[in-house]
């Protein structure tokens, strides 16, 4: 990818660069169903949010896909180095991504149940969310394709801002529903979407992460300075 | 850890790095260290400012095309070279505080410190016992049963004590190739040496024999410091503790096996070792 000379064995190089071409594929997919789940629910709209779910099933068989060529790979030649380096990426690339399909999905199911409820609060604090989630999205995967570790490092370092946000409409939820008992359902179900929503960014950040390490051979380091500890105080919130 | 200060791809692999240089005076837990060695075949420059240090009960591997000069220095180590006129050594090779390039070396008793097995087994055509009591003759006076002693000793280290106990008068070249090789070694460590140098010691083995020879040096180690020079990059990443990458002539990079194989730093050794050279 970022190696500009060749490998002797053509064909070698040429199932690496199949390899990304399908994680590129997948991220796309996996892209599409953020997009569209996050419309899904700003929306109110039934018939994306089920195209969203049907979906999934296309990235799981991308996953596998991605999984058997790897090991395909491993098996027959033996990579070592930067091309070891990035079949191990892919391998971790690809559960990240399926990760951020199934919580893709998890939203849009979600929608289609607020959808049954009159809701009256305003979304534009998780649809500023979805926005950040899907830019920062978008940099990894690119940054996967560009084998650019400088755009990784962004990645990595913009999820606190998702972060933050997150727990902004913690709080905020929490405040509806100690004002009104009976908005606790939808504000439950708004609640896991911020929360699918915030583990979507981790994952892109592990994707940032494994991409830093698949072009560099260095690892960025373990810690991100993490904030605010709201939801430290509800140990069942997931 | 600051962002800025982590090397980046650029200057990961670029070739900017520069090792720092071993010190002067080895380490207690180095066995041969090499210092500013130069080495010529008449005017041809064949080793260039080779320092790098070979640790005690360790095996180094040391890797690179054909003509780079790994050869070159296993030959070094126990003066091989010495038997071709025109050819000169130059710089230092500290095996226990002892320069042996040094002219007033005694060879006999550096070949016994430093063993050596080549690529193609090389038994003389004589029986095992014979083959392995050779070397242990000329430079110890042992009774027959201490002799016999060393011989079960070496052919058990050797892996190759129950193939061949039952027959240790018939002749060597009845061995199978990956027998005969492990006989080699038998013979190399029979004199107890400090060092052993393998060239390519597998490279005429099926995967058996050689998996067989791999699982060798992993025992050898205990007692022997291991220098191997292999073409197979996976051998040198099984067996292993630290490799050496060698091009045209020079020490390119130097590190664990786990290192060179996941994050080599300098460029070239990646481009060899994953197949782009050239």
């Amino acid at each position: 990818m970022a190696d500009e000379t060749k490998h002797i064995v053509t064909s070698f190089g040429i199932d690496l660069k199949k390899l990304h071409d399908m994680i590129a594929v997948m991220g796309g997919l996996v892209e599409r169903a953020l997009a569209d789940a996050s419309a899904a629910l700003l929306e109110r709209d039934a018939v994306l949010a089920a195209r969203v779910v049907e979906m999934d099933p296309k990235i799981d068989a991308e996953e596998r896909a991605v999984e058997q060529f790897a090991v395909r790979l491993l098996a027959l030649r033996q990579p070592v180095a930067d091309d070891l380096r990035q079949v191990i990426q892919a391998l971790k690339v690809v559960t990240d991504l399926e990760r951020i399909g199934d919580y893709a999905a998890n939203i849009a199911k979600r929608s289609l149940v607020l959808n049954q409820m009159a809701s009256s609060f305003s979304l534009s604090g998780l649809g500023q969310m979805a926005l950040l989630v899907q830019q920062n999205l978008k940099s990894s995967i690119d940054a996967v394709g560009d084998a650019d570790p400088q755009k990784a490092v962004a990645v990595w370092r913009a999820d606190q801002m998702v972060d933050d946000l997150y727990n902004t409409i913690f709080r905020e939820l929490i405040t509806y529903m100690m004002e009104d008992a009976r908005s606790i359902t939808a504000c439950t179900h708004l609640l896991f979407i911020a929360k699918n929503l915030e583990r979507i960014g981790d994952h892109t950040t592990n994707i940032a992460e494994l991409t830093y390490y698949a072009v560099t051979g260095q690892a960025l380091p373990d810690f991100r300075p993490k904030g605010d500890q709201t939801s430290a105080y509800f140990p069942a919130n997931t | 850890m600051e962002l800025a200060n982590r090397p980046t791809h650029e200057t990961a692999v670029s070739g900017t790095y520069t090792p720092a240089p071993p010190p002067a005076v080895p380490p207690s837990n180095v066995r041969v260290a090499i210092r500013n060695l130069n080495f010529y075949y008449g005017s041809t420059h064949a080793l260039k400012n080779v320092t790098i240090d070979y640790i005690d009960r360790q095996t180094t591997a040391m890797i690179g095309p054909s003509g780079c000069g790994k050869s070159t220095l296993l030959r070094v180590l126990n003066r091989m070279y010495d038997l071709y006129p025109g050819q000169r050594a130059e710089g230092e090779v500290l095996i226990g505080g002892d320069n042996i390039i040094a002219p007033d070396q005694n060879l006999t008793q550096l070949r016994r410190r430093v063993g050596m097995v080549f690529q193609k087994p090389t038994p003389f055509p004589k029986s095992i016992y014979e083959n392995v009591v050779f070397g242990v003759r000329l430079h110890e006076k042992l009774s027959k049963a201490e002799m016999d002693e060393r011989v079960e000793w070496s052919l058990t280290r050797a892996a190759l004590w129950n193939e061949v106990k039952d027959r240790l008068h018939s002749s060597a070249l009845g061995l199978s190739g990956g027998q005969q090789q492990r006989l080699c070694i038998a013979r190399s460590i029979a004199v107890r040496p400090d060092v052993l140098l393998l060239d390519e010691p597998t490279s005429a083995l099926d995967p058996i024999s050689t998996l067989k020879i791999e699982e060798l040096i992993d025992e050898l180690k205990r007692d022997f410091t291991i220098i191997i020079v292999t073409h197979n990059m996976q051998q040198a990443g099984r067996c292993a503790d630290q490799v050496a990458f060698f091009y045209l002539g020079e020490l390119v990079e130097v590190g664990p096996s786990s290192e060179i194989f996941t994050a080599p730093r300098e460029r070239r050794t990646q481009e060899y070792i994953t197949g782009r050279f050239g």
